[in-house]
């Protein structure tokens, strides 16, 4: 019997979750006002968490290093909220939704949560409505919907190319209301830097002041994480510059296991690198995939004609273009999954197609579209015999239309008019499926200690779909971590207000602030970004869109040796007790070298393909398939939960086993 | 209600409709003067009537006075505020780059404006509210008591090159101070940019054709006597 | 290209600060502007030197951290975009550019080029938001409909991301398009309608009391957004305050 105890309750997937309700533990107004809880984080997850915890009448402190809520990194996503609220009548259903999700993550998350997920998920709807949120109407004043990556309903909401956005200032306001009332004490431009244990529990963080520097201990009866995800492990991602893992991180060196670190989604319609100073990645809806054709040259005298600036993309006839994923994928095409998109990116560009100087690009082509629609404009409006210009000329508003802020992004960045020439694209690490353990109650193996968000492990399995990120994190906050928490908290309604000034305070203090001075004292060589650089190279190459086995092998001693050289020579400027963007960089950077090398090692253990994890060793030999990825269900339906042992080399695997009742596991097939 | 007007918003507010009352007046003050071109007599029946009607003098002079007064406090008052608003200036500011001199420089069009009103108070006012209210000459006639008064001391007046010469002068300061009062008074009143747009362009005509309209009564008068 | 930075340096917010002059060099066209401060942060450590704290996050021109004023322009010379959007492409070698902190008596400046916007946060707990409990016990989404052009309306004011741009612009440091922004998000809505007379009066209040500046409709703010926010949400909060005014 595994150590792991995810406390799934008995009896059928559909009563889970409204029989465990019936049977918690409650606790009543008065005692909630004597306890306090701690949140890490604001994004949808931690802010929905706040506003909702200070409402039901506990005393909440909120934490970000952002210098408002309203900032955190939510607020990019693009296309869209999830919700199984079949208003399209196009059959939806809670039980679809939990089946695409699961499907999606290609069997490796856990039954129950996710279908918890898909049954709260209409319930946000209705909350954002009330809060205000502007989502997209059709002209009778109803909610709209849009269909997103690969799924056979409609069930996505959006608020123009901002649903995050808008979402996470939903989130925001209701805390502003909170805030407003003394409930949420709101510490902004702070950063926890540790957490504080008390007889086994979690009692407290140790947090920086970031604009003085001063080290203050904040103590509470129940600590909740919700930073967020490790992308930025990578150096280049979509995350936010400031996105870290420091909170999962430091949680994990004090007892909470870390599930399945090397489930990393990446994002093949992001805009291409172009040079060595890029200090991160931006992203292109995925939408952009419904009306674009991907391609490379055929021919390679083309590819060095197009690099060297000879020959121009639109100089090329239909058949010196090669349209890998129409080629490969038959039946979905340009739409494949994104796993699926950005390893045949890579495949085409590995070979030596990429079409720019880096040679890391391929082309997102809208000519098709723009005829199509054209011609289907013209006949329309009944323009007979309408010039290719005019054509094009119609099918271009129509494009548009659809896509304009994407292509007028596009252009900012780029400096090509993307109506005119084909897009260039390229995949970028965008989201971590992996995060810390949690069981179902989203406490970690710290008791006292929650993780929700994109920060926990929980629904997504090895692979999320578009659209289900948002979902996650409000569940979490607004409707799953407020029943789950107050259940722990029940024994807790005697225990007063917890000291700061234990010795376990005083310790946590204490290693906080030497691990600071070191930093500023340390005479280095090398900048931090210097070593995050380094990382990002290594994880990109051998832990990226695919791995084999001598890759991350290299891979964890590379890491070793970078993370030894890092605590030699690494120089930061400043001190400790004023604003210092760097020191905070340093000890970012110094949690992600070591989770770094437990993402290699992860992904060195499980010897199998699955969704994000994509391992050269596990591929289909022969048949249809040939070359795709191969999932092993028998030797590898475990969820990979890490238990530190001092280095990060030396952790401990917990498997906590995948049992599927209510759906069929499945090779996932898009030929 | 007392709370409103002490807001930032308030204060918006009022100094619109103080915007509104004075330019409703500058368009009857101009269609008086006009009258002077065209018809001596006229202009003398109009300024009497004007001068002596007690609700011109004894409720509109009065709100009107209030309202000039009203318009050049509050606006020191703001400018002071929005100064204030930010105490260590920007080395490098490019305002030109998203807003038009005249709206970034009301405080001194209006300063023009208020040194002409000195002047044109000294010229006009003064002497009108001497003769009438001091010496108790209420009759409006000249001297020898054939005819008005009021175009002899209006024609006299635009003799000095000079005082032509402010004149003009403040017309086009009044004309950049419209340029954007106009259209600003109504966007602080709250009225949306559907109408705006049509007021926009009402705005503009109103700022330049009124103050041309002045100037070139004034030089009328300058070259015809 | 080489260019000549001059750039606000100060220590913290009791210290006095100036403008220092910097030289950097090879910086690509295709760079961002934030990655050319990077370079020069990069130069600086090198060389012993402190860095230029700024505050930059998504640096894709959403989350509103970023917050620079550049050649006496929010956000520099470029239109509808954020600074860590603005492209080194907009100057030529050898340009002199001033960087300045985003300036108002609202936002003081905390270090360099960083300043702090918390009173943009205050003025939205004095009343951005509708009072409705987050139990998800509400009615259902659609029970009623809103017509898809206050829908949109309410998104387009929605869209404010709260970088301050139009404070920093304003020669008067005015609040007045980021309140009207959120005022008329909620007015648009029925939604909003409930607490509409209290939110306007209580957010106005609380702008007032930031120390802001009053707005003169020079309209500098609405060429400067980033998110290209209408002056008609000013005239929109103007006539809420008016509503608001008479029926109490």
């Amino acid at each position: 019997m595994s150590v792991l105890d995810s406390k799934v309750p008995k009896g059928p997937l559909k009563n889970k979750w409204t029989d465990y309700k019936n049977h918690i533990d409650l606790v009543n107004p008065a005692n909630k006002r004597n306890i306090d809880v701690i949140v890490v984080g604001t994004g949808l997850a931690g802010g929905s968490a706040c506003a909702t915890l200070a409402e039901l009448g506990y005393n909440v402190k909120a934490f970000a290093y952002q210098d408002s809520p309203r900032r955190a990194h939510s607020i990019a996503a693009q296309g869209g909220i999830n919700a199984a609220k079949n208003y399209q009548g196009d059959g939806d259903s809670t039980y679809r939704l939990f089946y695409d999700t699961v499907k999606g993550g290609d069997y490796r998350s856990r039954e129950a949560n996710v279908y918890r997920l898909a049954e709260v998920s209409a319930n946000i709807i209705d909350q954002c409505v009330a809060q205000g949120v502007p989502f997209a109407r059709d002209y009778g004043g109803l909610l709209d919907n849009r269909s997103f990556g690969g799924v056979l309903v409609s069930r996505t909401f959006y608020a123009k190319g901002q649903t995050g956005q808008q979402l996470l200032l939903g989130a925001y306001s209701a805390m502003n209301r909170q805030i407003a009332r003394g409930k949420i004490e709101m510490h902004n431009r702070h950063e926890m830097l540790d957490v504080v244990k008390v007889d086994g529990k979690a009692r407290g963080i140790i947090a920086r002041n970031l604009i003085t520097g001063e080290i203050e201990r904040h103590s509470a009866h129940a600590v909740v994480i919700a930073s967020g995800g490790y992308g930025n492990v990578f150096f280049l991602s979509t995350n936010a510059m400031g996105s870290n893992v420091s909170a999962g991180w430091k949680i994990h060196k004090k007892g909470a296991f870390f599930a399945n670190p090397c489930y990393t989604q990446i994002h093949p319609t992001c805009i291409p690198r172009s040079g060595d100073y890029q200090s991160k990645l931006t992203l292109m809806s995925e939408s952009l995939r419904n009306d674009g054709r991907i391609w490379v040259p055929k021919n390679m005298e083309d590819v060095m004609a197009i690099r060297e600036g000879r020959k121009k993309p639109t100089d090329l006839s239909e058949d010196e273009r090669d349209y890998y994923l129409e080629r490969r994928y038959p039946a979905f095409g340009n739409l494949v999954p994104r796993d699926v998109a950005s390893r045949a990116a890579k495949e085409r560009c590995d070979a030596g197609y990429g079409v720019n100087a880096t040679g890391e690009a391929v082309y997102l082509d809208f000519a098709s579209a723009i005829t199509r629609y054209g011609t289907e404009q013209a006949k329309i409006q009944n323009i007979k015999n309408a010039s290719e210009a005019k054509i094009y000329e119609l099918g271009q508003a129509i494009v548009e239309a659809k896509y304009g802020n994407l292509f007028q992004m596009y252009e900012k960045i780029v400096d090509e008019n993307p109506y005119e020439t084909p897009m260039m694209i390229y995949p970028a690490v965008h989201y971590t499926m992996g995060g810390v353990w949690v069981d179902y109650n989203l406490m970690t193996t710290v008791p006292g200690l929650y993780c929700i968000g994109e920060a926990n492990f929980s629904d997504h399995g090895a692979n999320r779909l578009g659209a289900s990120a948002l979902m996650q994190g409000l569940a979490d906050g607004y409707f799953v971590l407020p029943y789950t928490i107050g259940d722990y908290l029940s024994d807790d309604i005697r225990t007063g207000k917890i000291s700061t000034d234990s010795p376990e305070f005083i310790e946590a203090e204490k290693d906080v602030r030497e691990r600071l001075e070191f930093f500023v004292t340390n005479k280095g060589e090398h900048s931090v970004d210097y070593y995050h650089k380094k990382l990002g190279k290594i994880m990109w190459d051998k832990c990226g869109m695919s791995r084999n086995e001598k890759g991350l092998k290299e891979a964890m001693a590379e890491i070793k040796a970078l993370r030894e050289d890092f605590w030699k020579n690494v120089s930061v400027p400043g001190g400790i007790n004023e604003m210092n963007p760097e020191l905070e960089k340093a000890g970012r950077v110094a949690d992600f070298i070591e989770l770094g090398e437990l993402f290699a090692k992860d992904a060195l253990t499980r010897e199998e393909s699955c969704g994000g994890h994509f391992r050269e060793e596990s591929v289909e030999l022969d048949g249809e398939q040939k070359g795709e990825a191969k999932r092993n269900d028998k030797d590898f339906a475990f969820v990979s939960a890490w238990e530190y042992k001092g280095e990060p080399a030396d952790a401990v695997l917990h498997k906590e086993e995948l049992e599927f009742n209510d759906i069929e596991l499945k090779q996932r097939s898009y030929k | 209600m007392s709370k409103f007007f002490t807001s930032s918003i308030g204060r918006k507010y009022a100094m619109a409709l103080s915007a509104l009352f004075l330019m409703f007046f500058l368009l009857q003050h101009f269609a008086i003067n006009i009258l002077s071109v065209f018809s001596p007599n006229a202009f003398n029946e109009a300024s009497h009537f004007m001068g002596t009607f007690w609700v011109i003098q004894y409720v509109m002079q009065p709100i009107l006075i209030f309202g000039v007064m009203y318009h050049f406090i509050m606006g020191f008052i703001l400018e002071i505020k929005n100064r204030n608003a930010r105490v260590v200036k920007y080395a490098k500011n490019n305002g030109s780059a998203n807003s038009s001199w005249m709206s970034r420089n009301m405080i001194y069009s209006g300063l023009a404006i208020l040194g002409f009103l000195v002047l044109h108070f000294i010229d006009f006012w003064i002497p009108e509210i001497n003769t009438k209210y001091i010496q108790g000459d209420m009759s409006g006639l000249l001297a020898d008591g054939e005819g008005y008064r009021y175009y002899e001391e209006l024609t006299h007046k635009f003799v000095n090159p000079l005082r032509v010469g402010a004149y003009v002068l403040a017309f086009v300061f009044l004309s950049l101070h419209l340029m954007h009062g106009f259209s600003s008074a109504f966007q602080s009143s709250g009225v949306s940019s559907m109408r705006k747009e049509k007021l926009q362009a009402f705005g503009k005509a109103y700022a330049i054709i009124i103050p041309l309209g002045f100037i070139l009564i004034a030089l009328f008068h300058h070259f015809n006597h | 290209m080489n260019l000549t930075l001059k750039i606000w340096r100060q220590k913290d917010s009791k210290t006095k600060g100036q403008m220092v002059d910097y030289k950097v060099t090879d910086i690509s066209e295709h760079m961002s502007f934030l990655e050319m401060m990077d370079v020069l942060n990069e130069q600086l450590i090198n060389t012993g030197e402190e860095p230029v704290a700024f505050d930059h996050d998504c640096r894709e021109g959403i989350c509103g951290m970023c917050s620079m004023y550049i050649n006496g322009e929010a956000h520099g010379p470029d239109r509808g975009v954020t600074t860590c959007q603005l492209h080194m492409r907009m100057f030529k070698d050898g340009d002199t550019i001033t960087i300045e902190p985003f300036r108002a008596k609202a936002f003081p400046v905390i270090k360099d080029l960083v300043v702090d916007r918390s009173s943009f946060d205050r003025i939205q707990h004095a009343g951005g938001y509708i009072s409705v409990n987050t139990s998800g016990n509400t009615q259902d989404a659609n029970a009623t409909p809103i017509s898809k052009h206050d829908a949109d309306e309410a998104m387009d004011a929605a869209t404010c991301i709260g970088c301050g741009a139009c404070v920093a612009t304003c020669k008067n440091s005015s609040a007045m398009l980021f309140v009207g922004a959120k005022v008329s998000q909620y007015a648009l809505l029925p939604q909003g309608q409930v607490e509409a007379t209290d939110r306007v009066k209580n957010m106005v209040a609380q702008m007032d009391l930031e120390g802001f500046g009053n707005c003169s409709n020079t309209g500098a703010c609405e060429i400067e957004c980033p998110k290209g926010i209408s002056l008609e949400n000013i005239a929109r909060m103007n006539r809420e305050l008016l509503k608001a005014t008479f029926k109490s």
